[in-house]
């Protein structure tokens, strides 16, 4: 083989590999689309994060302006304590809810932010105060089948 | 019974032994790599045998290997109503465990085979001992830079298996069954994270070659000099690497994906 | 300078608990032809490689222009072998590189001459052995005495003060035979080489050679120059040189007596 194609065909084969890997960075990735030095990162407390995982992604109207940063358990109140990381080119009033959904009946949680009225904007170090926990599937199962039996599902259940 | 016994630890020993010597061949050849930055040639020459003359099967397998995850994906998926989440699917077993594990086990059987066989050949024919006569040391000059040239070509390889297994389902999944586009990348995009995804997928291929080359190099290099000989150090290099590749996806996984 | 490029003494090889030689004193003199001749099995391949510096001998010495191969490293090992070429049996060219890459290999691996000058290196170097049209042949496409040829081109390259031939005569047809031989001599001859032959081909070596060891059994049997040998009343080297079935050298494997190996006679 001449030295030359052979560099050519080397050339254009590492070319295709690292097209392959940016391919894979960018359009599956979705690589710097957060970075931790462009974002601000604020916390809030949940009774109940249900199936919240890191790296979920924090929507607001929809679209996706964060990720869930850290989350931990807040052992002085027996709360769940969530570090969101929003990216920088979001400011919200300091009065914004947050509320963990599901997209569809059974997919992945997300946590959404609802904007307040405040002139104040959020800051790194924040907390949210108001904050709606997630919906467990069970519990609302429950409360269903509680509510439509009534009293007699009480008292009919321990019996058997 | 007692010869059974006395069987296994000669095999034992056996396999002791020949683990040494692999180790010494692989410290020998990192020892002798300069010669691969001074003459960049040598290691062009052998990314062109093990990886451009890997591509074609690796661009199709990898396409369908895609396409039928697509196709299977949906069929899963649509059961639960939940075929937006078809992108998830494919890209996260591609980029995590089917590109890397495919395009390793591939490589093995197409690029490793090769170099057994060639350096098993060479020795056969004392090409390797008239190389030593002539005063060039043959790790440096035949075994560092068929390692470093496999070993570059491997992660690019199973980058591209991926990119083209992608393809394959988005071809199969948003063009011939009709899942919506918008939500296929962006359900991929979501769930798949650049770190923990594809960066340890790189780095999985990148173990597979070291595995898959040093096993293809050892066994050439300590082939039998007979036509038997390297028929067999050839298909050892085949099923030692496989192994080799599915047991270390599987440690590699457990340490990478412990938890997440 | 001294006389002796190559000089044995007392040297003793096994392998393993198998002993090859038992006791070798050999020299070689500048600007000769030495063959070394036994039958097959006989430890004349491993000579060669105890000379290259391969194998290290179990005992005794080996030197090459006055420098002992026992206590080099391999750093002076390959500093030595830059200044020897060694054929092999059946060639051993690279058979991944064209003729001319192969008679190039050593000026490329070894100096930084430019490529034009390593061109018309190689280009005499091929001249020499008269394949200088072949230089653009793949070593398959040769034939057994051409590759041996291109062979012999590309241990020249580096102008060695040594050349080992390991039976350069072997599977040839007479004619390629006779090149062979002349083709030993004249280089010998006109690059002031030092040409030790491996080989069991009598009486085309016998046409060449200065000097001739015959080694049996892990020891030099007879020795002296092809006219002495050829008249020489010794067994063994008759035998040999006539190429007589039994002799010395029995044509049957040392066995039990055939009577006993077939059952006959259990008395």
């Amino acid at each position: 083989m001449e030295r030359t194609t052979l560099d050519l065909w080397v050339g254009l084969f590492v070319l295709a590999g690292l097209g392959a890997l940016v391919f894979l960075a960018l359009k599956v990735g979705n690589v710097g689309a957060f970075d931790t030095n462009k974002t601000y990162a604020v916390s809030a407390n949940f009774e109940n994060i249900g199936g919240l995982k890191v790296k979920a992604p924090v929507k607001s109207a929809g679209v996706v302006v964060g990720r869930v940063g850290e989350i931990r358990f807040n052992s002085a109140d027996y709360e769940a304590q969530v570090v969101l990381n929003i990216g920088a080119a979001y400011k919200f009033p300091k009065d914004t809810s947050a509320a963990i959904m599901t997209s569809g009946l059974l997919g992945e949680q997300y946590i959404a932010l609802e904007a307040g009225a405040d002139n104040t904007m959020l800051a790194q170090g924040d907390s949210l105060k108001i904050t709606q926990s997630a919906v467990v599937l069970e519990n609302l199962i429950g409360q269903f089948i509680y509510g439509k039996t009534g009293e007699a599902g009480k008292s009919a259940a321990p019996a058997q | 019974m007692l010869d059974g016994v006395r069987k296994l630890g000669q095999h034992s020993i056996d396999g002791v032994w020949r683990l040494g010597v692999a180790m010494r061949l692989f410290a020998l050849t990192l020892l002798h790599s300069g010669i691969c930055l001074r003459r960049p040639q040598l290691v062009m020459r052998e990314i062109f045998t093990a990886g451009v003359l890997s591509l074609i099967i690796i661009v199709v397998s990898g396409l369908f290997v895609g396409m039928v995850l697509g196709l299977q994906g949906y069929e899963t998926l649509q059961k639960y109503g939940s075929e937006s989440a078809l992108g998830s699917l494919v890209a996260l077993s591609l980029v995590r465990e089917l590109g890397p594990v495919l395009a390793a086990l591939l490589f093995a059987s197409r690029a490793g085979s090769a170099i057994t066989a060639e350096i098993g050949l060479m020795k056969a024919t004392e090409q390797i001992a008239a190389m030593e006569m002539m005063a060039v040391d043959p790790i440096a000059r035949v075994v560092a830079p068929r390692f470093w040239g496999a070993l570059i070509s491997m992660p690019l390889l199973a980058a591209m298996f991926s990119a083209m297994g992608i393809m394959g389902g988005y071809l199969v999944g948003v063009v011939l069954i009709g899942v919506d586009e918008g939500s296929f990348w962006s359900q991929m995009q979501a769930a798949v994270d650049f770190r923990q995804d594809i960066l340890n997928g790189v780095i999985k291929s990148g173990v597979f070659g070291v595995a898959v080359t040093g096993i293809a190099l050892f066994e050439g290099y300590d082939a039998p000099p007979t036509a038997e000989g390297v028929s067999r150090a050839t298909t050892r290099t085949v099923v030692t690497s496989s192994l080799a590749i599915l047991a270390l996806d599987f440690v590699l996984t457990a340490f990478m994906f412990r938890g997440a | 300078m001294r006389d002796n490029l190559v000089e044995i003494r007392g040297l003793h090889f096994a392998y393993g608990n198998r002993p090859i030689l038992k006791g070798i004193d050999l020299t070689a003199r500048r600007g000769q032809v030495i063959a070394i001749m036994g039958s097959s099995g006989c430890g004349k391949t491993t000579l060669l490689r105890l000379i290259g510096g391969s194998v290290r001998p179990t005992q005794g010495s080996v030197e090459v222009d006055g420098q002992s191969l026992t206590g080099l490293d391999q750093d002076g090992l390959y500093r030595l072998r830059r200044r020897m070429g060694m054929l092999f049996q059946f060639g051993a060219l690279f058979t991944d590189m064209s003729v001319f890459d192969n008679v190039a290999f050593q000026l490329r691996e070894h100096t930084n001459l430019p490529e034009p000058m390593i061109r018309d290196l190689v280009l005499m170097k091929l001249n020499a052995v008269g394949l200088r049209g072949a230089h653009g042949l793949m070593p398959a496409e040769l034939s057994g005495g051409m590759a041996r040829r291109v062979a012999l081109a590309r241990a020249i390259a580096l102008d060695p003060m040594l050349i080992m031939y390991d039976e350069p005569f072997a599977g040839l047809d007479p004619i390629s035979l006779g090149v062979t031989g002349n083709l030993i001599r004249r280089l010998t001859d006109t690059l002031g080489l030092t040409s030790i032959v491996v080989t069991h081909d009598v009486q085309e070596s016998l046409k060449m050679v200065d000097y001739v060891y015959f080694i049996s059994d892990g020891v030099v049997e007879a020795r002296g120059t092809a006219a002495e040998i050829k008249s020489s009343g010794l067994p063994f080297v008759h035998q040999f040189v006539h190429g007589e079935e039994d002799g010395p050298v029995p044509f049957h494997y040392p066995a039990e007596p055939y009577g006993v190996d077939l059952g006959l006679n259990h008395a």
